[in-house]
């Protein structure tokens, strides 16, 4: 069954699929959140991903010129985090606030402006161009490739994508504790589910509301700085590009469902990269332009067939 | 006497592209203004009516597929139709869930249109673009145009390329201004009688509460599927005249999202949405605004350069444009949340107001 074929399947489409499905599910996670305790769709999401890249590549810069020191991505991403919370928090009582008593389709079109402002805002100070953000060519892990290579399984993984799954495991633990086990995450669950009923049950509405934003950061920032690792630079279009993979993610899974918008992240970014998979003869079975193309016909269906998503998320 | 018709034509162009975004204003007025529809991918209407029309009007073209040289109406006819019937489908499928599905979708959708156009080399060239459109009046000096009917009734090819000659190269300029704004006004009058109609009083009423129009027996559903069809239409109509003002159009630079959606939706809302005159104030002041502050820049830009002798402008440059998207951003945001209405808001039909005007 390993053979040149299984080789080629795995390493080329499977597992570059997968390290993409990690990306959007951390993205897909921030979005299905605000949407489901917030009740909008968040525009900007995507660019504060893209921030958040910028951010812990200014960083490694800064830290490079002073000490000469080259910073491991996954380092320099934890004072950038902190900043990128502090945006949301920012843009959330500045511009998301004023209209939580109003119509919905308000704020979305306050996420709408933000998502332009955002990125015209990055463009204005790092420039339109690409930026290199890791520099060298990724070498697969020798030590995985050798070990598995024995037991002719060859595995071609290089680092930063062991790093990326690493980091989403962490991620996706960390936050399954918070929801399950601490008091807030309980609360954002129950805000989540009945916003009524958990103000009239004493939950501080407000709290949620910051706790989303934080726990919605730290996810948007994993994905941004991952995203970067994968593709090792940077440009400003890059969160607009996920956008709409993540929204498909957050809706295939169910809005509202943390879990749902994991695996939902993990079905888009395989079905994008299989999609290029050649599966009848020898030409991909589709056109590898078209794989943003992919994730939102996902979303189409699920949104003729079940809106409410696989995991019974809500439905508006 | 030369500065002043280089005024004038400035004036004149204002007032064209001013008119074309005027359009778009008006389009999406009647999916957000009329029924509460949000839609963020006027972009790919615009660009499916800018396409269809490139491609049914042009001459015969190795580039990209045919090239068919039909007639400059017909091409924003198909224009307008195809963008209407991309949005039907969409309609049918969203628009009976939440608003923030349908912009999620028009958002995918438009970006979808856009990969297709840059996809499909063999239809639309790719990302090279096409070029040569004919642009209304100016492709009556385009020798297949004079050779031919109408105009080769009236004289012969060679008294033709001798008249056209003869005119100033700016001749056609007044006279696709004045076509942008004819059209203009002509939608402005349709849709003001379908305000006033009972359709629209119909709309306001499902925008405002739904339960209750569904209980006064209305049909939610396809009243609001005709709304964004016939909004998406206009944009197709606004997409082809975009094309004839360009010439030359291309998936990427052409229909960039933050310069069509973005600017269209500041336009309206900044203009008064679900005003029809506060559409067309609101397209024709920001972008007036938004041409006259890149010539303000710019200008700045370039004393700066003259003061500091050694300081190096260019970067200053292609960064001012993107300073200039930002503060666009921030007064639309400021707009929203201090004067909703915007300049001229909305009234209503049945209202005192409107009574006595």
């Amino acid at each position: 069954m390993w053979d040149a074929f299984g080789f080629e399947f795995v390493n080329f489409y499977l597992i570059p699929g997968l390290v993409l499905g990690c990306i959007y599910a951390l993205g897909a996670i921030g979005i299905t959140l605000t949407f489901g305790i917030l009740r909008f769709a968040n525009f900007a999401h995507g660019e504060m991903m893209m921030m958040g890249g910028y951010l812990t590549w200014t960083i490694m810069a800064i830290v490079t010129a002073l000490f000469g020191l080259t910073l491991h991505p996954l380092v320099a991403m934890v004072p950038a985090t902190a900043v990128v919370i502090f945006l949301f928090l920012l843009t959330d009582k500045y511009f998301y606030k004023p209209f939580r008593k109003e119509d919905t389709i308000k704020v979305v079109m306050a996420s709408f402006g933000m998502m332009l402002i955002i990125r015209s805002a990055v463009q204005a100070i790092w420039g339109p161009n690409q930026l290199k953000f890791v520099s060298g060519i990724a070498k697969p892990n020798e030590i995985l490739r050798d070990v598995s290579g024995s037991i002719d399984l060859m595995l071609l993984v290089p680092n930063k994508h062991i790093w990326i799954f690493l980091g989403t495991i962490v991620i996706v633990i960390a936050l399954s504790y918070l929801l399950n086990k601490t008091r807030i995450g309980k609360a954002m669950r129950a805000v989540s589910d009945s916003p009524d009923l958990a103000h009239v049950t004493g939950i501080d509405v407000d709290q949620v509301i910051r706790a989303t934003w934080i726990v919605g950061g730290i996810c948007a920032m994993a994905a941004g700085v991952f995203l970067a690792m994968d593709i090792q630079l940077l440009e400003t279009t890059m969160g607009f590009r996920m956008l709409l993979p993540m929204f498909a993610a957050a809706i295939l899974g169910g809005i509202g469902k943390p879990y749902g918008a994991v695996f939902g992240g993990l079905v888009i970014g395989l079905a994008e990269e299989l999609s290029a998979y050649p599966w009848i003869g020898d030409t991909p079975l589709l056109s590898p332009g078209y794989k943003t193309g992919v994730a939102f016909a996902i979303m189409v269906i699920m949104l003729i067939v079940r809106p409410q998503g696989l995991f019974k998320g809500r439905s508006f | 006497m030369e500065a002043y018709l280089g005024y004038f034509l400035y004036l004149l162009s204002l007032l064209t592209v001013g008119g074309i975004y005027a359009l778009f204003a008006l389009g999406l007025n009647v999916q957000w203004g009329f029924a509460g529809l949000f839609n963020v991918g006027i972009v790919g209407f615009a660009a499916v009516g800018a396409y269809s029309y490139a491609l049914l009007t042009t001459a015969e073209s190795t580039f990209h597929l045919g090239g068919f040289g039909l007639p400059l109406p017909f091409g924003m006819f198909v224009g307008m139709i195809l963008a209407a019937a991309i949005a039907a489908v969409i309609g049918v499928i969203c628009i009976r869930l939440r608003s923030d599905y349908l912009a999620i979708a028009t958002i995918g959708i438009a970006e979808i249109i856009k990969l297709v156009f840059k996809n499909e080399t063999e239809i639309t060239n790719g990302p090279r673009g096409i070029n040569k459109i004919p642009r209304a009046w100016e492709h009556f000096s385009e020798e297949r145009f004079y050779s031919s009917w109408p105009l080769s009734w009236f004289a012969s090819p060679e008294t033709w390329e001798s008249f056209f000659d003869w005119l100033p190269n700016w001749w056609w300029q007044p006279f696709f201004a004045g076509t942008v704004l004819l059209v203009m006004y002509v939608v402005y009058r349709l849709l003001e009688r379908a305000r006033m109609s009972p359709w629209g009083r119909m709309m306001t009423a499902i925008r405002e509460n739904e339960p209750a129009a569904r209980a006064a027996g209305k049909d939610v559903t396809t009243r609001r599927i005709e709304a964004f069809v016939i909004g998406a239409a206009i944009m197709g109509l606004a997409g082809a005249l975009f094309a004839q003002h360009l010439r030359l159009i291309e998936p990427t630079n052409t229909f960039d999202s933050a310069k069509v959606t973005f600017l269209v939706w500041v336009m309206l809302i900044c203009g008064g949405s679900g005003n029809n005159r506060g559409a067309m104030l609101g397209a024709f002041l920001i972008w007036t605004i938004w041409s006259a502050s890149e010539l303000v820049i710019g200008g700045t830009i370039s004393l700066i350069g003259n003061v500091f002798q050694n300081l190096d402008t260019t970067i200053l440059e292609t960064r001012a444009g993107f300073l200039r998207m930002m503060l666009i951003g921030i007064l639309m945001q400021v707009i929203l949340q201090k004067y909703p209405g915007g300049i001229l808001p909305e009234v209503r039909p049945a209202s005192p107001k409107a009574d006595k005007s």
